[in-house]
């Protein structure tokens, strides 16, 4: 079911001050975050985001197409790297 | 035969039927579509005036979104999904479900005909 449009689009709150500071300052810099489920909001178009799968921090810069997608659509959790003695095209 | 939208040709099946021979025209939006123009679902298209043809094709190819345009704006939508690399895109892009179904087994509308692989192993019979 999808969120209520009452609550506004979910951001984990630390990951939004963030950005709002980098916001003030136009700085730009690379926010590292575990937070996949936090919305991506126009705010956040331009900035370049790391975002944990598990494991490492995939760089995801953020394009205007990608408003309302979650950062962790960006960020595959797993690699498949093909079956052994299947030949790579 | 009435033309409606395109090359479209729906016939003498009831007229809530034929119209579903149009893409994006499904059972609900046919009877939608007859009820404006105050026809019955049941009557067949051959029983149509002129008349009453002519605004069915004007109401649909006017007010709904239907074969060419809205194949294209499919398309539009996969593709944009497939160049921002987010997981719906990828799946996309490998032709595997998209909405998280399993692909251990079954999964065979997006991956095609079986492909058997050589030497793979089979269970033991007991």
């Amino acid at each position: 079911m999808a969120r209520s449009l009452k609550k506004g689009p979910y951001i984990h709150y630390k990951l939004q001050r963030k950005v709002d500071e980098l916001n003030k300052s136009g700085k730009k810099k690379v926010i590292k975050t575990w937070s996949r489920a936090s919305m991506i909001t126009p705010e956040f178009v331009g900035y370049t985001f790391a975002v944990h799968n598990g494991k490492n921090f995939i760089p995801v810069y953020i394009t205007e197409n990608m408003v309302g997608h979650r950062l962790g659509e960006f960020s595959p959790t797993r690699n498949f790297r093909g079956h052994a003695g299947t030949k790579k095209r | 035969m009435p033309r409606i939208a395109g090359i479209e040709v729906p016939s003498h099946k009831r007229g809530e039927i034929a119209l579903t021979a149009i893409y994006g025209v499904g059972r609900s939006r046919a009877v939608e579509i007859l009820e404006k123009i105050g026809l019955d679902p049941n009557d067949k298209p051959e029983t149509w005036t002129d008349e009453q043809t002519r605004s069915v094709r004007r109401l649909i190819e006017d007010d709904y979104q239907v074969e060419g345009q809205l194949r294209t704006e499919v398309q539009l939508n996969i593709k944009r999904l497939m160049d921002i690399g987010c997981y719906r895109g990828l799946r996309h892009r490998r032709g595997l479900p998209v909405r998280g179904q399993r692909t251990q087994t079954n999964a065979r509308t997006r991956k095609g005909r079986k492909k058997t692989v050589a030497g793979k192993k089979v269970a033991p019979r007991k």
